[in-house]
């Protein structure tokens, strides 16, 4: 027994001498035992980043199966997706897997980008790693807005109509907008088949590229440490291997999400509460859209904002005005780590904070009037 | 040249469009003087609702005389001056205009003008003309006078839902009807019938009125001979079966009325399957027994049994249907197979009609295949539930394993 482990054991490092010699990995791999991980009170935050990636791993890998089956268009997507579900053996799982692990990675990544906004976490040299991580969000929500019509029944598309609608508030642009959008004035199968594009070419393809960057950012600068350790003794901070410990107690959560995600998946296929997708009755533009219409749950807050914003403020649209606030309050948001100018010194900023806390409770209350009212 | 055009054809449209509006406003001595004299429910007060007057016709294209005069001795030595007509002359009153097509595709070339060809054959008709009673119904009885609206509107009291009131004034008047000795409680009747229920409750305008069985300007009671083919209007199949079986000769024999014998005439409930069979309340074993020499007993005991099988099968599936609804299973499709059982038990109820097994059960073995099919695959999608919680139960245990020896592995490094 011993003698088979130990021969094995040989054989692999002598395939790892080989690549070695040929791709000089050592080097990395040198790099990486070297790479070392803050262990503070809040260390609890950092694994909300590698949570994300996980559920976006599984978004790619339940989309290629997915792909095997729908057919977009306004008369095959339905009947597509209701093939998956009824027909294709665990197409219903994997269906259910796409969906749980959609929402769940938007509601890790909000998780992950609060956290890195309180600590602090964005501040030099970490503006680029920030900014990108942004980028991820934009392009998350925007997975999420394309993905929510592909399945062409009533619900997503009177949302989606609304959802577009809201682009068409735009000033000056706004038509064009609309239309590059709906490829037309109206949302029909010319939508569903460039939102489809967008959803499994477009957005991948960027979503690659951005994601590679920030985890090239993240290696090569590490984790942030707290403002706090600036004052404190080397001798008193505590750090922990990246590999293979901070690496293993990050593939520890990775499963116990995976149980998660397998139960939500198999109790609730079609979501529960405010958070569902029931495949229901097939998209019919000229039925009267139902009573009650609403967006995702992460565009909620802003869906309540703009319902609650009169007609017209000092003459001009109450629309346009939210979407301009919201404009350049998400710029700020992004450009946090410029604007901040104490979190270029290392100190904490009180106004920031209390920004943060705003825009946090901002969302909740809307979120929930949202479904309330 | 072309200005000239341009001038007749402006003018041309010009009296056209305001052709009824100058008539509205020309003098009418006759509403002036009579919303003068008359209370607030007066004709003079209702007669600007009435189509009538919509349409651009006012009190002297009736009555005849003058309405620019204000005096009405004046207006009584016009010539052609008629007043008011008698309760007896009034379907001839109307009739000048209603009766003649030239006139009538002036002003509403959809209606018809045979009412009063059509009065004449009517009960009311014939006793009004024949025996000159004068308690009859005449045009103003339904139509009202002075306030008549398009059969189309709802105010009007020939609009499909007003129907049944307006025929009930007087049939559903005891005294009133006292003199002719027929019942007062058809009104009564309908209201809680099927039909009733239908177009009152449900406001189902296509759901029959009195009219649609008894006709409304020919209004007489339908013959035994021609029941079937009235409510054969509506009822297509089930007459044409009826027409075709052993009962056709049989009724017609005994004289009794066709439909009217299982199913009532004013008071049509819905008919349930106890309607079939030989037990009470069962209507077969009113006539039949099971030695009277027909196939009859045979037949009812056998439809009803057919029946009873796919009512049980329908409902099982149903039930196991709802139940992997409920787990949450995709059941698109054999919903719409229920639905097709549902079709298929229309049908077999409709067979029944036939008085022919042969017919009726092929039918409702159909339904019972189709049934079996959902109660099938329900029960493989109940199935399908507790063997994907199963393999979640298997997939969480390999996974928590796995999460358990990874805890070990890192509680190790430390």
């Amino acid at each position: 027994m011993a003698e088979s482990t130990s021969r094995s054991s040989g054989a692999i490092k002598r395939a790892y001498r080989w690549v070695d010699r040929r791709f000089q990995i050592q080097a990395l791999v040198d790099y990486m035992s070297h790479k070392v991980v803050p262990v503070q009170k809040f260390s609890i935050w950092y694994y909300f980043g590698g949570i994300t990636l996980f559920l976006f791993i599984v978004q790619v890998v339940t989309g290629i199966l997915l792909l095997m089956y729908y057919r977009p268009g306004a008369d095959s997507a339905y009947e597509s997706v209701r093939f998956i579900v009824a027909e294709v053996s665990f197409g219903w799982l994997i269906r259910a897997l796409h969906s749980w692990s959609a929402n769940l990675m938007i509601f890790a990544a909000f998780i992950h980008m609060f956290s890195v906004y309180f600590e602090n976490a964005y501040r030099k040299p970490r503006e680029l790693t920030w900014l990108s991580g942004i980028a991820l969000l934009a392009l998350a929500l925007t997975f999420g807005f394309s993905g929510y019509l592909l399945p062409w029944n009533e619900l997503s598309f009177f949302a989606t109509r609304v959802g577009t609608g809201m682009a068409g508030a735009v000033p000056f642009l706004g038509k064009y907008l609309l239309v590059i959008m709906r490829g037309g004035e109206e949302v029909t199968g010319a939508t569903i088949e460039r939102f489809f594009g967008l959803h499994v070419a477009i957005l991948p393809a960027l979503f690659t590229v951005v994601l590679s960057a920030h985890l090239i950012f993240i290696q090569r600068q590490g984790m942030s440490e707290p403002l706090e350790w600036k004052e404190k003794p080397s001798g008193e901070k505590k750090y922990m291997k990246f590999f293979p410990h901070f690496l293993m107690r990050d593939l520890l959560v990775w499963l116990i999400v995976l149980n998660i995600l397998a139960v939500l998946a198999v109790f609730f296929p079609d979501g529960i509460g405010v958070v569902h997708w029931p495949l229901g009755v097939k998209a019919d533009p000229f039925s009267p859209p139902p009573p009650v219409i609403r967006p995702e749950w992460y565009f909620m807050f802003a869906f309540q904002a703009l319902k609650f914003l009169p007609a017209h403020i000092f003459s001009i649209e109450g629309e346009l005005v939210g979407i301009s606030v919201f404009t350049i309050g998400g710029l700020i948001w992004a450009f946090v780590p410029f604007i901040n100018r104490k979190s270029r010194i290392d100190e904490p900023s009180k106004l920031f904070m209390y920004f943060g806390m705003f825009v946090i409770l901002f969302i909740i209350v809307m979120t929930i009037l949202g479904y309330l009212l | 040249m072309t200005r000239r055009f341009w001038t007749i054809f402006l003018s041309g449209l010009l009296l056209t469009v305001l052709t009824p509006a100058i008539r509205a406003e020309e003098t009418n001595n006759c509403l002036t003087c009579h919303q003068q004299i008359e209370e607030e429910d007066g004709p003079a007060h209702k007669f600007p609702r009435d189509i009538h007057y919509q349409k651009g016709i006012f009190c002297v294209d009736c009555h005849g005389g003058d309405a620019s005069l204000d005096d009405m001795d004046a207006v009584r030595k016009v010539k052609g001056y008629r007043g008011a007509p008698s309760h007896l002359e009034v379907p001839e009153f109307c009739a000048r205009c209603h009766s003649d097509a030239t006139y009538m595709r002036n002003h509403n070339p959809s209606l018809p003008t045979d009412q009063l060809e059509k009065y004449k054959t009517s009960i009311h008709g014939k006793r009004l003309f024949g025996e000159k009673d004068t308690k009859v119904a005449n045009c103003i009885s339904c139509h009202s006078v002075h306030e008549i609206g398009d059969a189309k509107m709802p105010y009007s009291s020939t609009y499909p839902m007003n129907i049944p009131g307006t025929c009930g004034k007087c049939h559903a008047d005891s005294s009133y009807m006292a003199p002719y000795n027929i019942p007062t409680d058809q009104l009564d009747k309908y209201t809680r019938s099927v039909h009733g229920k239908a177009l009152l409750v449900k406001k189902d305008l296509g759901a029959p009125a009195c009219n649609s069985c008894h006709g409304n300007h020919g209004a007489a009671p339908p013959g035994v001979a021609s029941l079937s083919a009235v409510c054969g209007n509506c009822h297509a199949l089930q007459a044409d079966l009826f027409n075709a079986s052993p009962h056709e000769k049989a009724f017609a024999a005994n004289n009794y009325p066709m439909c009217e014998t299982c199913h009532s005439n004013h008071l049509i409930e819905h008919p349930t399957d106890s309607l079939v069979g030989t037990k009470p309340p069962a209507l077969c074993a009113n006539c039949h027994s099971d030695d009277d020499g027909t196939k009859g007993f045979a037949v009812a005991e056998g439809s009803l049994a057919s029946i009873e099988e796919l009512v049980q099968h329908r409902a099982v599936a149903d039930s196991l249907l709802l139940d992997a609804h409920d787990k949450g299973m995709m059941t698109t499709d054999e919903e719409f197979k229920l639905r097709e059982v549902d079709q298929d038990l229309i049908e077999t109820r409709t067979l029944v009609h036939s008085l022919d097994l042969t017919k009726l059960q092929p039918k409702a073995q159909e339904g019972l295949a189709k049934a079996d099919t959902v109660k099938v695959r329900s029960a493989g999608l109940i199935d399908e539930y507790y063997y994907r919680r199963k393999g979640l139960g298997l997939a969480t245990l390999f996974i928590t394993i796995a999460a358990i020896g990874l805890y070990l592995k890192i509680r190790k490094l430390r």
